[in-house]
């Protein structure tokens, strides 16, 4: 075999048909292109997805309050109110292997200081939350114990809600009036950044629970418990008796639904990830689709170069060139329009992910090996496709192949 | 065992096999050409001499019979062995010059080297192709593509190609067949100054006055050579050439 000059070989029948090997080749662009964009998207979205359950905290267990129907309009998760602040003591009392217990309601509304007022997120919380949430304050100090058992009027702002209010003053210690009460900043939190769903999260209000209950949000009832354990490998026996323990509390009678909902963050976790999962083979087999169009494109191609140089490659074989010779011909034209258009389709792969990103506001993440697979494939296809013709160029019979019209 | 002999074949048969029958193309062929020199194989469509033509070009195997080349039997060799034969001892030239499209002349040329055993640099290539383009009169043409010339050009390409390897012998297919009388002359003024210059050319023809250009004229019919004679009054296309010239240096009357 004489690889080096059979290169040249390829080279040059690729060039005598230029714009033909563009667009065979552009079929592989598109198809690599596709794969490592979409298969980008789906690592970003995995990626995303997993930080945000990683920002919910350790080992946590997500009690939330039923939805209720009245008047057949169901409310939704939280809706009914049928979490007490005494189920929360009493999970905080009863439950093994809790470390951490933080009575969660919301509400949203107008907050003002001086001549500046801001709309937010008010999250009323205990004083376990900052450790659950793994949330540590800028600057400042969180409310304490003592704060939440005197419904004192305190609280924590996030970055956002400081800039927005206090522009480059210092908020510690100034007055923020939140329906007209008056809390005093004591920190602000760590910048956590937009949440996957692109909301703020810095743009928050935290206070103790009771306050929020008391002073701004009103009800009785919780939307939600936050609940820490210190040892994963009780998370799941914890989550028992949780639920044990509210339907008792709650008097729910056996053969009935809970009229709450407890879930770990490994369940949440495994659900998102798994969606992400499935999008991202999805997204990458519809590409792959693409990328196998590509492939039969370079065959056509190819089968259709052979036929129309069937004298060419009889004239080869007058002059000498063995067989092998002409199907490494062959096979390195089909490579090289396959790996060509793999470097060139990861390269607009990569330009497309960064357009989304930017635009259309999707995370994307390339990885190395993502890149390295999609140029090995788009080589193997190059391989796959283009040998069948190759090997049917290799074994014309050169009287036949010179005679050919 | 002749020394002087070339190309030597003894009762050579070709038989293709055309589903159950069974055609003998070539019954029976014993022959013998001497270094240095010039045949003419004539025939009719269907006389064998093709099928001949393409077994001393080492494109095809006898069925039964031998063929020696060079000093060495060629005729059980395999499809590889054959390809590095024809590599090095034999030039093709065509009918329909086969050049390459869309390829220089110069890159027309050099294909014989891309398949050969000796390696040469890009530089020697291009240098010993544009030697071998200037021996056939193209000094200059080098970067033309065969569609920028004219039919005699391009058989001039065509002979070229077939001698860039220093071959033993030069087999011409019907050489002048899609060629004008006048570039044919032309053609063979080569062939002769080739054959001059020692090297021994075979030419299948089916026309009798371009045979005569050949010093030996061998007849095929029904497979068998019918006969084989040289040629007693040779065509000197050179000669023909210089009065041709040198009528049309004549002021017309």
């Amino acid at each position: 075999m004489r690889i080096a000059p059979t290169f040249n070989v390829a080279l040059r029948a690729l060039r005598r048909n230029k714009l033909r090997s563009v667009l065979t080749a552009l079929g592989i662009i598109i198809g690599v292109g596709a794969v490592i964009a979409m298969v980008g998207i789906g690592n970003g979205a995995k990626a995303q997805v997993e930080a945000q359950i990683a920002s919910l905290g350790q080992n946590v267990i997500l009690i939330f309050s039923g939805s209720t129907t009245s008047s057949g309009i169901r409310t939704g998760w939280g809706g009914a109110g049928t979490l007490k602040i005494e189920d929360a003591e009493a999970i905080r009392r009863e439950v093994p292997g809790v470390i951490g217990v933080s009575e969660e309601v919301v509400s949203t509304t107008q907050v003002a200081a001086g001549n500046q007022n801001w709309f937010t997120r008010i999250y009323g919380e205990s004083a376990d939350y900052f450790d659950i949430r793994q949330w540590p304050l800028a600057d400042g100090a969180p409310f304490t114990a003592q704060d939440v058992r005197s419904a004192n009027k305190v609280c924590v702002i996030g970055r956002t809600t400081a800039t927005q209010i206090y522009g480059n003053e210092n908020p510690i210690g100034q007055i923020l009036r939140i329906k007209n009460v008056p809390f005093t900043i004591t920190g602000v939190l760590t910048p956590k950044g937009l949440s996957p769903q692109g909301v703020d999260q810095d743009d928050i209000v935290v206070m103790p629970y009771t306050s929020a209950m008391k002073r701004v949000i009103g009800g009785a009832t919780l939307r939600n418990i936050n609940v820490q354990i210190g040892d994963p490998g009780q998370i799941a026996a914890a989550q028992q008796q949780i639920i044990s323990l509210l339907r008792q509390r709650h008097n729910i009678r056996p053969g009935r639904d809970d009229d709450f909902t407890v879930r770990t963050q490994q369940e949440i976790a495994e659900a998102a990830t798994a969606t992400s999962r499935v999008m991202t083979v999805l997204l990458g087999a519809i590409a792959g689709v693409s990328l196998l169009v590509g492939g039969i494109g370079i065959m056509n191609i190819m089968l259709v170069s052979v036929t129309e140089r069937t004298r060419e490659i009889g004239v080869r074989m007058a002059v000498g060139a063995h067989g092998i010779d002409i199907l490494t011909q062959f096979l390195i034209e089909a490579v090289t329009l396959s790996s060509v258009g793999g470097v060139i389709g990861i390269i607009c792969g990569i330009g497309a992910s960064k357009v989304l990103s930017a635009y259309a506001n999707w995370p994307t993440l390339i990885s190395i090996s993502s890149v390295a697979i999609a140029f090995l494939f788009s080589a193997a296809v190059g391989i796959f496709f283009g040998f069948y013709p190759a090997r049917k160029a290799a074994a014309l019979d050169p009287i036949e192949a010179l005679r050919y019209e | 065992m002749n020394n002087g002999a070339l190309v030597r074949l003894v009762d050579v048969h070709k038989v293709y096999r055309t589903g159950e029958m069974e055609v003998p193309a070539v019954r029976g062929v014993s022959l013998e050409i001497k270094r240095g020199e010039f045949v003419a194989l004539m025939g009719a469509s269907g006389s064998g001499k093709s099928t001949l033509m393409n077994i001393l070009g080492c494109l095809d195997r006898p069925t039964t019979g031998h063929y020696i080349l060079d000093g060495a039997d060629v005729s059980g060799l395999d499809r590889d062995e054959l390809a590095d034969i024809r590599n090095r001892k034999i030039g093709f030239v065509f009918q329909n010059f086969n050049l390459l499209p869309r390829t220089s002349a110069r890159e027309n040329v050099e294909l014989p080297l891309v398949y050969s055993a000796q390696r040469l640099t890009n530089a020697d290539l291009r240098e010993k192709a544009d030697r071998v383009l200037a021996s056939v009169g193209l000094a200059g043409r080098e970067d033309h593509h065969p569609s920028q010339l004219s039919g005699g050009q391009q058989q001039r390409v065509a002979i070229a190609r077939a001698l860039i390897n220093q071959p033993e012998v030069l087999l011409a297919d019907e050489p002048t067949g899609n060629l004008d009388s006048r570039t044919s002359v032309e053609v063979m003024a080569i062939f002769q100054q080739l054959n001059e210059r020692g090297i021994t050319v075979i030419m299948v023809t089916h026309e009798q006055d371009i045979a005569a250009y050949a010093k030996r004229n061998v007849m095929m019919r029904d497979g068998v050579i019918l006969n084989d004679h040289l040629v007693s009054q040779r065509s000197d296309a050179v000669s023909q050439l210089r009065q041709e010239h040198a009528s049309a240096l004549q002021p017309t009357k």
